[in-house]
C-alpha cells in the first residue's frame, strides 16, 4: 500500500519557548486507521492541525501523496477535518452543512443535493436534509460532521478527539460506527485521541506521543505486549511497575529480587541495556493467584505477599497485595475466569501469586 | 406567616414605591399625550375634543409628511453610515487582535465617544465644516480649493455625517458582540471545506454577525428619527425633521395637539421599527452553542 | 521558503487593509474631539487653520462666565438629585424584575426600557403635558423628574444584568448561617453588585450633565449647563465653548472609562481563545 502522508523533522514552537512539537517524522499508508495517542498537551493535536493546514510548522515539511503541502493553506489542501466541537454551521440546515465543500468548488445545486442525499444515507440519516444543528442530537451533529468532511473525498480525514463530547455508551457505538464507516470508505483516517482504550479498538497502528516526541509506533498487540519504554507501557493499559535488583547466578539464570521473592525472568522481554536496577512492567491480569503454600506449578515465577483491599467493579475483580517492602502490586481477574473462590484470601491474609516470566517486561531504572 | 404570602409581602414592599414612579412619569405622560393628540386648537392654547383632525393635516399637508419621510430617509443612512465605518472595527477587535488588554482597551477607547456631551460631539463638526471652518481653511491652506466652500455644511450631507459620528459606537457594541460569540472552529471548519479567506467571512461570519447589525442598525435608526439637535445644529433651512417640527409646535407656534400628534406618530413609527427588528431577529435566531 | 513568504505578503495584505479601516474608524471618533481640544488653545478666535497661537484665554473666559457658572452650578444639583432617583427607584426594579413573576412582567420590562430607546424629545414632551394638565410650573424641579425618568433605565438595565449573573448560592448560604434577609442584602448582596450601581450611576450622572431634548422642554428659568452651550452656539461658534468643551469632554472621559472598567470589573468573563 502507498504512502499517503508524510512527516518531515516536523517542528513547531509557540510562545514562551514551548516546543509543542519537536523534529517529529512518520508515515501514514493509504486506507490506514492510524491513532496519534497521548496525554493533553502532548502535541498531538498541534500536529492534526498543522496536517490539516491551521498551524504552519517552524521546521520541516508535511508531504500528501508526494506533494508538498507545508505552507498550502486549508482550503487547498485534499484533507479535511472532524473537529471536536462538530463546529457545524448554526445558520445552515444540516443539507447546507454538509453540501458547503461541494458548493463552494462550484458543483452545480441539483447534484450537491443528490450526493448529500445517498452521505445522508450512508451515515444513517436519511431524510434529515432540512433540520437546523440546533435540532439535532449529539450523536447526530458528529455524524453530520463526519459526513460534511468525507463528502469531499479527501486523502485523509483528521478526526480531533471525536467522542470526547458523548457519553460512554454512545462512545461505544459511534467506536464501532466509525470502524465500520472506514472499512466501507476506504480512505485513511488519523485520529488524535487520549483514550488509550479508544485508540486500541479503533486502530490499525498507534502512535504514542509524550512531550512533542514520538514514543513509539505499532500496532495495538505490539504497543500493549512489546513496549519500548515504560511509559508505553503505562500509558495503555495497565502496568505493574516493580522496582527490582537482577543478577546471572551460576546456572547463567537472569534472577529478579522484589523484597523477599526471587523470580527468574530469563525468558522476561529485556528493552534496552540493564544494569543490576531494573524495573519490572507486570499487567495486572498476567498474575494468578495461588492455592495455598502447597501448589507448586513450575512455569509460573511465585510473589508471596498480603492481601491488601478487593474491590469489585461488575465485570471483574480486583486486588491489591502488599508485598514486604511496602510495594503494592495489582492482580485483575475478568469475572469469568475460573477462580477456586478458596483462593481469595481474607484482607491481611497471606496470598501467594504467579506470573509467567515471558509475560513480564524488564526496564533499566 | 406561609412562604407563599411572605413572597408577596415582600414583592410589593420591594415594588410600590417603583411602580407608583413609573406608572406616573411613564405611563400617564404617554397617555396625556396621546389625550391631547386628539384636542383642537383653539387660540391661545387648546381645549379638550376627540377629532383626528391632527393626524389628518399630518397626512394632508405635504410638508408634515414630507418631514416624516425625510426623517426616516435621514435616519436610514446614517444607520448605513455607521454601519459601513463600523463594522471593521468591531471585526478587528473581536477577530485580530489577540491579547486581551489591547482589546478591553480599545473598546472602552470606542465606547467612551458614546457619553462625551452628545452637544458638543455635534458642535465639532460645526466647526469642521463650517465656510470659515476647519475643513474649508485645511483645502485652502492646501491649495486644493480658492475659495471657502458651502458644501459641507448645513446640509443633509452634514447632519448624515453627524449623526453617524455619534452613533457609530451604537453600532459597534452590538456587532462587536455577536462577531465575539462566534467559534473560530466554525471559520475553520468552512476554510477545511474549501472557502477561502472572501469566502468564509461572506458565507460564515457576516451572517452570524448580523443579530448583532440588525440591533445597531435599529437602535440607531430610531434615535437618529427623533433627533433634533442635529439637524437644528448643522442642518440647514431645508432640513427639519421631525423632533424640530415637534418642537416648535410646542414652542412659538402652540399647537399642543399637532404637536403631541406628530410626536405619536414618532412614536409609533419607532415601535414599529423596533417590534419588525425583534421579529426578524427571533426568526433568523440561531443557537451558537 | 519561496512559497511561505508568498503566504505570508497574502495574508498581510488583506490584514493591512482591515487595520487601516479600523484605524480610520477609531480616527474619525476621535479626531472632532481632538480637534476641539487643540483649538481651545489657539488664539485665534476663529476656529480656523492655520493655528496662530497659544492661548489660555478662552479658558480664563469661559471660568470666570458668571452665566456658565450658574448653569454649571445648576446642572450638578439636577445630576445628583437625579441620580438618586434613579438609584432609589432602579434598584428596587432591578430587583423585582429579577427575582419575582408577576403578570405584564414583559410589558413592564418594555416600558421602563422604553425612554433609552424613544428619542428623548417624546419624554420630554409627554413629561411636559403631563406637568402642564397638573399645574406645575416649570423649575429646576421638573428638569429632575425628566432627568429621572430617561436616565433610571440605565441603572435598571445594568443591575438587572449583575443580578442575571450573580450566584445566589452565596445568599442562600448567608441565610443558611443564621443571617435575616436585610442583613443578608447588605452584608452579601449589595457588596456583589456595587460595581454595577456605581457603574451605571456614574453613567446616568454624566449623561444628565449632557441632557438636552428632555431638559428642552422642562426648563423652567434657571438653565442647565447643556441648555446654556445650547443658547450660545445657536447663535454661533465661540472659542470659550471650546474651552468649556474640552474640560467637559476630558472629564467625562475619565468619569466613564472608570465607570466601564468597573462594571467590566467583576466577573465579566472574556470568552477563552486559542
Amino acid at each position: 500500500m502507498a504512502t499517503v502522508l508524510e512527516l518531515r523533522n516536523l517542528t513547531k514552537k509557540f510562545a514562551g519557548d514551548v516546543t509543542a512539537v519537536n523534529n517529529i517524522s512518520m508515515s501514514i499508508e493509504g486506507g490506514e486507521f492510524v491513532t496519534l495517542l497521548g496525554p493533553s498537551g502532548c502535541g498531538k493535536t498541534t500536529m492534526l492541525r498543522m496536517i490539516g493546514g491551521f498551524e504552519y510548522p517552524d521546521a520541516g515539511s508535511v508531504v500528501l501523496d508526494g506533494v508538498d503541502i507545508t505552507d498550502t493553506p486549508p482550503y487547498e489542501r485534499p484533507v479535511n477535518m472532524m473537529f471536536q466541537d462538530y463546529a457545524l454551521f448554526p445558520h445552515m440546515t444540516v443539507e447546507s452543512n454538509i453540501g458547503y465543500g461541494l458548493r463552494i468548488s462550484g458543483i452545480e445545486s441539483r447534484q450537491v443535493q443528490h450526493e448529500v442525499g445517498e452521505m445522508l444515507e450512508l451515515i444513517d440519516l436519511p431524510g434529515m436534509q432540512n433540520r437546523l444543528p440546533s435540532e439535532l442530537s449529539n450523536g447526530q451533529r458528529q455524524r453530520v460532521a463526519l459526513a460534511r468532511a468525507l463528502i469531499r473525498k479527501p486523502k485523509i480525514l483528521l478526526l480531533d478527539e471525536p467522542m470526547s463530547a458523548l457519553d460512554a455508551k454512545l462512545r461505544q457505538s459511534m467506536q464501532i460506527e466509525l470502524l465500520s464507516l472506514h472499512k466501507k470508505i476506504g480512505i485513511t483516517f488519523l485520529m488524535v485521541t487520549h483514550d488509550q482504550t479508544e485508540a486500541m479498538v479503533m486502530s490499525d497502528r498507534i502512535t504514542v506521543i509524550r512531550d512533542g516526541a514520538i514514543e513509539q509506533i505499532g500496532t495495538p498487540t505490539e504497543l500493549y505486549d512489546h513496549p519500548v519504554t515504560p511509559y508505553v507501557a503505562d500509558f495503555l493499559g495497565q502496568s505493574n511497575m516493580i522496582p527490582a535488583i537482577v543478577q546471572r547466578n551460576t546456572a547463567d539464570r537472569l534472577i529478579a529480587t522484589v523484597g523477599c521473592n526471587e523470580l527468574d525472568v530469563t525468558d522476561a522481554t529485556v528493552v534496552g541495556a540493564i544494569d543490576n536496577n531494573v524495573t519490572l512492567c507486570i499487567r495486572p491480569e498476567r498474575i494468578r493467584l495461588l492455592e495455598s503454600s502447597s501448589e507448586v506449578d513450575t512455569s509460573l515465577e511465585v510473589i508471596t505477599g498480603v492481601m491488601e483491599q478487593v474491590l469489585y467493579s461488575g465485570s471483574s475483580l480486583h486486588f491489591t497485595i502488599l508485598l514486604d517492602n511496602n510495594l503494592t502490586i495489582n492482580v485483575h481477574y475478568p469475572l469469568n475466569t475460573v477462580l477456586n473462590s478458596s483462593l481469595i484470601a481474607g484482607i491481611g491474609d497471606t496470598v501467594r501469586c504467579g506470573v509467567a516470566s515471558a509475560t513480564i517486561c524488564i526496564f533499566s531504572s | 406567616m406561609k412562604h407563599s404570602t411572605r413572597t408577596i409581602r415582600d414583592f410589593w414592599l420591594l415594588f410600590t414605591g417603583p411602580a407608583i414612579w413609573w406608572s406616573l412619569v411613564l405611563l400617564v405622560p404617554y397617555v396625556i399625550m396621546l389625550m391631547i393628540s386628539f384636542y383642537t386648537r383653539k387660540f391661545p392654547f387648546h381645549v379638550p375634543d376627540f377629532q383626528f383632525g391632527n393626524y389628518l393635516k399630518l397626512v394632508e399637508d405635504p410638508q408634515y409628511f414630507l418631514v416624516i419621510f425625510r426623517s426616516l430617509k435621514i435616519a436610514f443612512l446614517v444607520g448605513v453610515t455607521a454601519f459601513v465605518i463600523s463594522y471593521p472595527l468591531a471585526y478587528c477587535l473581536a477577530r485580530k487582535i489577540k491579547s486581551n488588554r489591547v482589546r478591553l482597551l480599545l473598546y472602552v477607547a470606542t465606547i467612551i465617544p458614546l457619553w462625551v456631551s452628545y452637544l458638543l460631539r455635534a458642535y465639532t463638526w460645526k466647526t469642521i465644516l463650517g465656510s470659515e471652518g476647519i475643513l474649508n481653511s485645511f483645502l485652502m491652506w492646501t491649495g486644493i480649493i480658492q475659495e471657502p466652500s458651502t458644501f459641507f455644511l448645513y446640509n443633509q450631507f452634514a447632519m448624515v455625517i453627524t449623526m453617524a459620528y455619534i452613533f457609530t459606537p451604537f453600532m459597534v457594541m452590538p456587532v462587536y458582540a455577536s462577531l465575539e460569540k462566534i467559534p473560530p472552529s466554525l471559520i475553520e471548519a468552512s476554510k477545511d471545506l474549501g472557502a477561502g479567506r472572501i469566502k468564509t467571512f461572506l458565507k460564515i461570519t457576516l451572517p452570524l454577525s448580523m443579530p448583532g447589525v440588525l440591533a445597531g442598525f435599529t437602535f440607531t435608526f430610531c434615535l437618529s428619527a427623533g433627533d433634533f439637535i442635529s439637524p437644528a445644529l448643522v442642518g440647514g433651512p431645508y432640513s427639519n425633521m421631525v423632533a424640530n417640527v415637534v418642537a416648535t409646535q410646542f414652542g412659538i407656534a402652540m399647537n399642543w395637539p399637532l404637536g403631541s400628534a406628530l410626536g405619536m406618530v414618532l412614536l409609533f413609527i419607532v415601535l414599529a421599527v423596533i417590534t419588525l427588528s425583534d421579529r426578524l431577529e427571533r426568526a433568523g435566531r440561531i443557537n451558537l452553542a | 521558503m519561496n512559497k511561505v513568504s508568498q503566504r505570508r505578503r497574502r495574508l498581510d495584505l488583506g490584514n493591512t487593509a482591515l487595520g487601516i479601516a479600523a484605524a480610520s474608524a477609531l480616527g474619525f471618533l476621535y479626531g472632532p474631539i481632538i480637534t476641539l481640544m487643540i483649538f481651545s488653545f489657539n488664539d485665534n478666535p476663529i476656529t480656523r487653520l492655520p493655528l496662530t497661537g497659544w492661548t489660555l484665554d478662552w479658558y480664563y473666559k469661559a471660568l470666570t462666565n458668571s452665566d456658565l457658572l450658574a448653569a454649571l452650578w445648576n446642572s450638578v444639583i439636577v445630576a445628583v438629585a437625579a441620580v438618586m432617583i434613579c438609584l432609589v427607584i432602579g434598584i428596587p426594579t432591578a430587583f423585582a424584575l429579577d427575582r419575582f413573576d408577576f403578570r405584564g412582567k414583559t410589558l413592564f420590562r418594555r416600558l421602563v426600557i422604553l425612554p433609552i430607546t424613544l428619542p428623548g424629545i417624546i419624554t420630554g414632551v409627554s413629561i411636559l403635558a403631563f406637568f402642564s394638565m397638573a399645574g406645575v410650573k416649570l423649575s429646576l424641579l421638573t428638569v429632575i423628574i425628566g432627568h429621572g425618568t430617561a436616565l433610571t433605565a440605565i441603572v435598571v438595565t445594568n443591575v438587572f444584568a449583575r443580578l442575571q449573573r450573580f450566584d445566589r448560592r452565596i445568599e442562600e448560604a448567608s441565610a443558611d448561617i443564621g443571617a435575616r434577609p436585610w442583613q443578608t442584602f447588605v452584608y452579601i448582596t449589595l457588596p456583589n453588585i456595587r460595581s454595577a450601581i456605581i457603574g451605571s450611576a456614574l453613567i446616568a450622572f454624566t449623561l444628565s450633565f449632557d441632557e438636552i431634548p428632555v431638559t428642552y422642554f422642562l426648563t423652567g428659568r434657571d438653565n442647565t449647563l447643556p441648555m446654556y452651550i445650547w443658547s450660545v452656539i445657536r447663535r454661533g461658534i465661540t472659542p470659550e465653548i471650546n474651552a468649556i468643551g474640552t474640560i467637559i469632554v476630558a472629564l467625562s472621559i475619565v468619569l466613564i472609562f472608570l465607570s466601564v472598567l468597573l462594571i467590566h470589573s467583576d466577573g465579566g468573563t472574556r470568552k477563552n481563545r486559542r
